[in-house]
């Protein structure tokens, strides 16, 4: 939902990253407001899922130039635990595998983590686990995952609705899932797109990172942006998605081609 | 967040336990003779067979070598230049704690331990030990109304002298090996548990060990025995302060059950490690080991090793009564520039006789951690069963582990199975946990302690939560 007296959450100017020697991001401008849902599109390599990274604040990547605000606040300065605690969520991928280390109890550390810093009050186990219960109702989860460790011997399904579990235990602000439908099956796919549909609300905003179309048909973006070399490229309404499905991503070349010819970055 | 605090408020004090306790204390002069060995036995007022125990012992142990075959190195021990005996100045042992130096009580306190009548542990028995001596034993009038024997072993020598005649040195000979015929010799205080026959020890019993002097070696000699029927769960902790010589502990520890009974035997082990340079620390060279003399008796070790700069220790179980059974579960832990040689030994000599191993090594810094277990089947143990697990957990790219398990055995009919693991704790997991709010260094005891949960489940509840601190104390700025 696009109102343009919406408060802006997250505001990414002229954002360059490296990893290693490899200048991967070079020059990301995004404005995202609440009660809007933003889908980053592109190819493999495009720069997309370092984007999220970044946000996150992945040890492993470097910012070389440009600013991060989140509601006013510069993000890139915080460490990722406090990013996540003040509303900044990543949707993984791949989420990991912790053998030892109880499902359950992760959640309610984490839960309680993003309390704190909201001024609320700690929820013991039991308290915790009312929640929880709810909560798996979102991405119509079996509470045996509960008592697993994390992520360990989770089918691709089972991983991808535990991190949606956790989004909504967490509520955060802005949530960034990337790729969130790869590994998916119709159904999960269907199950995990209502979770993030019901979540999206007036107040917070999601950004979801995708190769394919198939996922939009699911939760309609307000915005469709895409990248290439590390960069949006162009910017659209939900039609732009399907512009792509169609054309395929031929065109996104030609368009970079065409450009004035972009500096060599120096990392 | 008050675990997390809590975890936060540890880890900004790396050791707190280093602290010296000033008190005038009597020592004899350094070096190792025939003559320190009469002077200590004579010191404790001893009776004439344990004057003849040690110096049998020291006279083997004149004899013998240091063993080399351990994964440590370490510079060679100088055994001229050890102080062998010390105790704070106090006439003999108090009769009544009020009568002993408030010094040595509010040394305890701060450590945790409370031995006054109002403030001691109200479910557990406690055995203070300071440098050479018990100092003070608490609710033992309590255990004496079940029968139930708990005082040092330099008391137990005056009072039950029959009991340490019978059991002393038989699971442990004096030259099983060069530093439990160094102990034999020279051994100093300890404790002696005996429970008899049915019955079930009312309480927990626990020793603290206590180092204080900085030129001092400490050989502390541990015996419990269980009577048929009988059972009984004991806990050991230490600590010691920062020095930046090293100290040599080197104890023994014996375990007896007769038929029926069974031993749990705790460990805590947080001796000063010395610093992150590896300058200072404690040698801990321990022999423990548990004879299972009775049939369908049992033998538990439960250790969490995180402390001292050398560690070389194989709490072992003789299974020699028919269905007698032994465990071994073991927490160790590294860093800096520790190094840990421990592991178990399982003899299986009875019919049917079971054993469980489950080791697990943590290593960070630039330490060393090694397992090493032997699991011996003998011809008479028809239908013998070992499981054993060993998983090693590496921090960072600088840590080493190793795992040097041995099988004999000389029975067709026993099963034997061993299974070993390696992981590391990775960048990606850690991220992954940061990035749902959780701070690294709780990420990082969040891993830890789901990796050893095997083990401290085995722990007396009271000190399950403690490990779980201590390790994230331990593991302080190891990672990254």
């Amino acid at each position: 939902m696009i109102r343009p007296d919406a408060p802006v959450l997250l505001e990414i100017k002229d954002l360059h990253a490296r990893v290693e020697d490899k200048a991967i991001l070079k020059g990301v401008n995004l404005t995202v407001r609440a009660g809007e849902i933003h889908a980053v599109m592109g190819r493999n390599g495009s720069g997309k899922s370092t984007l999220s990274k970044v946000l996150a604040g992945h040890p492993a990547y470097t910012v070389t130039a440009g600013a991060v605000s989140y509601r006013g606040q510069d993000l890139l300065a915080l460490d990722p635990e406090l990013r996540a605690r003040i509303g900044v969520f990543l949707g993984f991928q791949y989420p990991v595998e912790i053998p030892g280390v109880s499902n359950l109890e992760f959640l309610r550390v984490a839960t309680n983590a993003r309390r704190a810093e909201q001024g609320g009050e700690e929820l013991d186990t039991f308290a915790f686990e009312d929640l929880v219960r709810e909560r798996l109702n979102v991405v119509q989860m079996d509470p045996a995952f509960l008592d697993r460790s994390v992520n360990e011997g989770f089918s691709g399904g089972e991983k991808k609705r535990n991190e949606i579990l956790q989004m909504a235990l967490l509520e955060p602000l802005v949530a960034i899932l990337d790729e969130t439908d790869s590994g998916l099956d119709i159904d999960a796919l269907r199950i995990v797109a209502g979770g993030v549909n019901q979540l999206a609300n007036a107040d917070n905003a999601t950004v979801l990172i995708t190769h394919y179309q198939r996922l939009l048909d699911a939760i309609t973006p307000d915005y469709v942006h895409v990248m290439a070399a590390g960069r949006i490229l162009r910017t659209g309404g939900k039609e732009l998605a399907l512009e792509l499905e169609e054309r395929g991503y031929d065109w996104v070349d030609q368009e970079l081609a065409a450009q004035a010819p972009v500096p060599l970055e120096v990392a | 967040m008050s675990t997390a605090q809590a975890v936060g408020d540890l880890v900004s004090q790396p050791y707190k336990y280093g602290f010296v306790t000033d008190i005038e204390t009597e020592k004899i002069a350094k070096g190792l003779s025939e003559d320190v060995v009469r002077l200590i036995s004579s010191k404790k007022q001893e009776p004439a067979f344990l004057l003849e125990f040690r110096l049998r012992a020291y006279r083997q142990w004149l004899q013998m070598q240091e063993p080399d075959w351990a994964t440590l190195g370490y510079p060679p021990i100088d055994y001229q230049d050890i102080i062998y005996y010390a105790a704070p100045k106090q006439q003999d042992k108090k009769a009544s704690l009020d009568e002993v130096d408030p010094k040595l009580l509010e040394t305890f306190d701060k450590l945790g331990i409370p031995l006054s009548e109002q403030k001691r542990l109200s479910n557990v028995a406690v055995d203070a030990v300071f440098d050479s001596v018990s100092i003070a034993t608490t609710y033992k009038e309590k255990l004496a109304e079940h029968g139930v024997i708990f005082c040092s072993i330099s008391e137990a020598v005056k009072e039950h002298p029959e009991l340490i005649q019978r059991y002393l040195g038989t699971v442990v000979p004096i030259n099983d090996n060069y530093f439990a015929a160094l102990n034999s010799a020279v051994f100093s205080d300890g404790s002696f548990v005996f429970i008899p026959k049915g019955v079930e020890c009312p309480m927990e019993l626990s020793t603290y060990f206590r180092i204080n002097s900085g030129d001092t070696g400490q050989f502390e000699r541990t015996l419990i025995v269980a009577e048929e029927g009988a059972s009984v769960s004991y806990l050991e902790g230490c600590t010691a302060p920062m020095f930046d010589t090293n100290q040599l502990h080197a104890a023994v520890v014996e375990l007896v059950t007769l038929d029926d009974a069974s031993i749990k035997y705790s460990t805590v082990q947080n001796w000063y490690a010395g610093d992150e340079n590896g300058v200072g620390g404690i040698y801990n060279f321990v022999t423990k080991r548990g004879q299972c003399r009775g049939d369908r008796s049992k033998i538990s070790w439960t250790q969490v090793e995180t402390g001292s700069a050398i560690t070389w220790k194989y709490p072992s179980c003789v299974l020699q009564g028919a269905e007698s059974v032994g465990e071994f579960y073991s927490v160790a832990l590294t860093n800096h520039r520790q190094q840990a040689d421990t592991g178990t030994k399982m003899i299986h000599v009875g019919p049917r006789t079971r054993s469980t191993i489950v080791s697990k090594g943590i290593s960070a810094g630039r330490s060393a951690n090694s397992y090493r277990g032997l699991v011996q089947i003998g011809p008479k143990a028809v239908g013998a069963k070992n499981y054993s697990q060993c998983d090693s957990m590496l921090i960072g790219d600088q840590a080493a582990a190793n795992t040097y398990p041995y099988i004999r055995s000389q029975q067709p009919q026993a099963a034997v199975e061993h299974e070993a693991s390696t992981c590391r704790i990775s960048e990606d997991q850690l991220f992954y946990l940061q990035s749902r709010g959780i701070g690294f260094e709780e990420a990082v005891s969040m891993m830890v302690s789901g990796f050893c949960r095997d083990v401290f489940n085995q722990l007396p509840m009271e000190f399950a939560a403690e490990a779980d601190k201590l390790l994230a104390l331990k593991l302080e700025g190891s990672v990254g």
